[in-house]
């Protein structure tokens, strides 16, 4: 007894949108971070959902690629922030507009 | 001896003493440029004398141009034509520089006043060996720009650097018609080798031949300050003395002549042009001795003098009397030299002043330079036994017989008629130069050793230059370039007695009437006639108000509104332009994160839809 796939992919969808939203309406830098989160492991959930459809390895494969690229982009993104939030004084994206031309 | 030594020992003087001059000793930098000119004379007398060199000698130096069938090679061409320029050149020109040792002992910029001659003389020569026209023009532009940068050598002062200036535009005018002159000639001869010109002459079409000739006279009339782009010379005496000798009378002034004599093989075929360069020639001639006959300062009585003087070596270049034409112009470029230097000598004495009104009464303080004026004019004014007469004479004879009673007896005429006004206007500017009373208080000093040698070496050559034409001599240098030519002489025609006794009687009687005119240093006031004169037959106002006052207007209205509107506001309004579309679109980067990602959502969803519906 399996789940048939447009559960799954359902359920991406929506983890995806609000990911989307999350990064689109919220101020909070790691909330924004966390938002985006969860928009890559929507993807994943696409990906094993498709591996198991199929029987195939490559969907799992690649999960595991994107889980480790995460876990880096993570440690790049947290220290981003930690840097932003010692020299600034605030977790608020918006107050940080450097690229404003 | 190689050729290029010639050229490359006056370019070695103008390095040292334009680069190093600073630091060398004030005497050292004129002993220098004298140096470099008179080892260039050594080697040309040495050049000329080789017996066994091949005649013409050709000292091929590289290809400069090869464009399919187009070549041009750039090398040396010494025949005899050139031989005698070399000579005169280089001659004239070490004399002149050692009287500069002296003349500018004083200046501080001496170092730029060698270095600038060293240079004028390696162009010049490059002009006379060049074996391509190419080259020949070469030569021809750096003489123009050492012209201009010795003429305004006393930048500071206004008068001369728009001297300098105006000589620059002026030959500019020229320039233009010898390039297209050249261009023609390279199209429809298809080489610009002085050697092949002449090869290829007879399969040039009349019609365009006629054009070539026209166009590279008119870059003659420039160069050689014939009408009607004589005006730049006059003005050109603002620069110091001996440049005036060498540059502006002895030799880039001739340049013009010598080109038409290098390019006889077109213009002897050339029959109107011939007509028109003889005609220029003659009424420039007899223009330029009116107007001298009014000048109250020297050394421009002397400038018109000599466009009066090459007005006779054009009239010779237009009745095919080349070997004539290229006899005065060595017998002028001595003597002209002389009378130069010698107006130099008395600037020197006189702490400059130049005015024949302010002058008078120097024969006895400058006997020498007194002497050494009065056989220049003697010979300006073609009195027998001096070098004038006899070039002036075989001018005027080859015309007579040319013309054969024809429509150019009128030109002959006007050679003749010259030869009076010549004799009168040297005399009056003797008179009131040298002759009591003085009306200055000065008490002028003789010029010092190195001055004086060279124009004693000038007036010897002034007395016994007639002999490389004279009749008596065996005419050794008339005899060669007739050859040369290829011309029959009119030995079988041979000119009447009266003819050649008419020139000298003219002569004397000219300077009669100018004694007795100008006795005592009398001014005379000429009325309506000196006025006509002064004015330059009003060409002068002719080309201030309507000529060079139009095109001062023409160059504001440039330089007002095309330039500050058209060209200045394309310029500025394609900046401007670029400025309001950045500024525009820097708004849209706002520095907001969640606008950015909104833009990455956006366009996502605009590929994917574009991907899913097309």
């Amino acid at each position: 007894m399996s789940v048939p796939i447009p559960y799954y992919l359902a359920l991406s969808a929506l983890l995806f949108t609000m990911g989307v939203v999350g990064v689109l309406v919220r101020r909070n830098a790691l909330v924004i971070f966390m938002s985006i989160e969860l928009m890559l492991n929507s993807v994943n959930l696409t990906f094993v959902a498709f591996a198991r459809q199929f029987g195939t390895v490559e969907g799992q494969v690649t999960v595991f690629f994107v889980m480790v690229i995460a876990a880096v982009e993570v440690v790049v993104g947290l220290s981003i922030i930690i840097a932003i939030f010692r020299t600034r004084d605030t977790m608020d994206i918006d107050d940080v507009d450097l690229l404003r031309g | 001896m190689p050729l290029v030594l010639i050229i490359a020992f006056p370019l070695l003087g103008w390095l040292l003493n334009g680069l190093l001059g600073g630091y060398l000793p004030r005497r050292m930098v004129g002993v220098v440029g004298s140096a470099a000119v008179g080892f260039s004379f050594l080697i040309a007398l040495n050049a000329v004398q080789q017996p066994e060199r091949a005649e013409p000698w050709v000292v091929p130096l590289y290809t400069w141009i090869a464009a399919g069938d187009f070549v041009v090679r750039a090398g040396l061409l010494l025949d005899r034509l050139s031989s005698t320029m070399i000579l005169v050149v280089t001659g004239v020109g070490f004399l002149i520089h050692v009287y500069s040792i002296g003349y500018m002992a004083e200046d501080p910029a001496a170092p730029r006043y060698f270095s600038y001659l060293n240079l004028f003389v390696a162009s010049m020569l490059l002009l006379v060996l060049g074996d391509s026209l190419l080259v020949l023009f070469v030569g021809w532009e750096l003489v123009g720009l050492c012209s201009y940068l010795l003429i305004g050598f006393w930048f500071e002062r206004d008068r001369a650097a728009s001297a300098g200036r105006k000589a620059f535009v002026v030959n500019r005018i020229g320039d233009a018609g010898f390039l297209l002159g050249m261009i023609l000639l390279a199209v429809t001869a298809g080489t610009l080798d002085i050697g092949r010109i002449g090869e290829r002459a007879a399969s040039i079409a009349p019609p365009a031949l006629t054009a070539i000739t026209l166009l590279l006279f008119i870059g003659a009339t420039g160069k050689s300050a014939q009408l009607p782009l004589y005006t730049w010379l006059p003005d050109a005496m603002e620069g110091p003395t001996p440049v005036s000798a060498l540059i502006h009378a002895a030799t880039m002034v001739t340049a013009g002549v010598y080109m038409i004599a290098r390019l006889h093989p077109l213009f002897m075929r050339a029959e109107l042009t011939q007509m028109v360069v003889a005609a220029v020639g003659a009424a420039t001639a007899f223009f330029a001795a009116t107007i001298a006959l009014v000048q109250w300062d020297l050394k421009r009585v002397l400038a018109y003098s000599t466009i009066s003087q090459l007005g006779y070596m054009f009239l010779a270049m237009g009745v095919a009397a080349m070997p004539a034409g290229m006899f005065h112009l060595t017998t002028h470029a001595f003597f002209k030299a002389l009378l130069f230097l010698a107006a130099g000598s008395v600037m020197h004495a006189m702490h400059g002043a130049i005015d024949m009104r302010r002058l008078g009464g120097l024969g006895r303080p400058l006997r020498f330079t007194m002497w050494s004026f009065l056989i220049g004019a003697l010979a300006l004014a073609g009195v027998p036994p001096f070098a004038g007469f006899f070039s002036k004479d075989l001018i005027l004879e080859q015309a007579f017989l040319r013309a054969d009673g024809g429509a150019v007896l009128l030109l002959w005429m006007a050679g003749v008629l010259t030869s009076l006004v010549t004799a009168v206007y040297i005399t009056r500017a003797a008179i009131m130069t040298f002759a009591p009373p003085s009306a200055h208080h000065v008490a002028p000093h003789e010029a010092p050793p190195s001055m004086w040698w060279p124009m004693a070496a000038l007036a010897v050559l002034s007395i016994g230059g007639g002999a490389l034409g004279a009749q008596s001599a065996g005419r050794p240098m008339v005899q060669g370039l007739q050859e040369f030519f290829g011309l029959t002489a009119h030995e079988g025609a041979a000119a009447p007695l009266w003819l050649a006794l008419l020139t000298p009687a003219v002569a004397l009687l000219g300077i009669a009437v100018g004694y007795f005119a100008y006795r005592g240093r009398r001014q005379i006031n000429l009325g309506r006639v000196g006025t006509f004169l002064e004015l330059e037959w009003y060409l002068e106002p002719l080309y201030d108000r309507v000529i060079a006052g139009n095109a001062k207007r023409v160059g504001r209205v440039l330089a007002t509104t095309v330039e500050l509107r058209v060209i200045d506001g394309a310029v500025n309004g394609i900046g401007l332009a670029a400025v309001r579309a950045g500024a525009s679109l820097r708004r849209l980067q706002t520095g907001y994160v969640r606008n950015y990602a909104a833009a990455i959502l956006a366009g996502t969803v605009l590929l994917i839809g574009w991907w899913l519906l097309r």
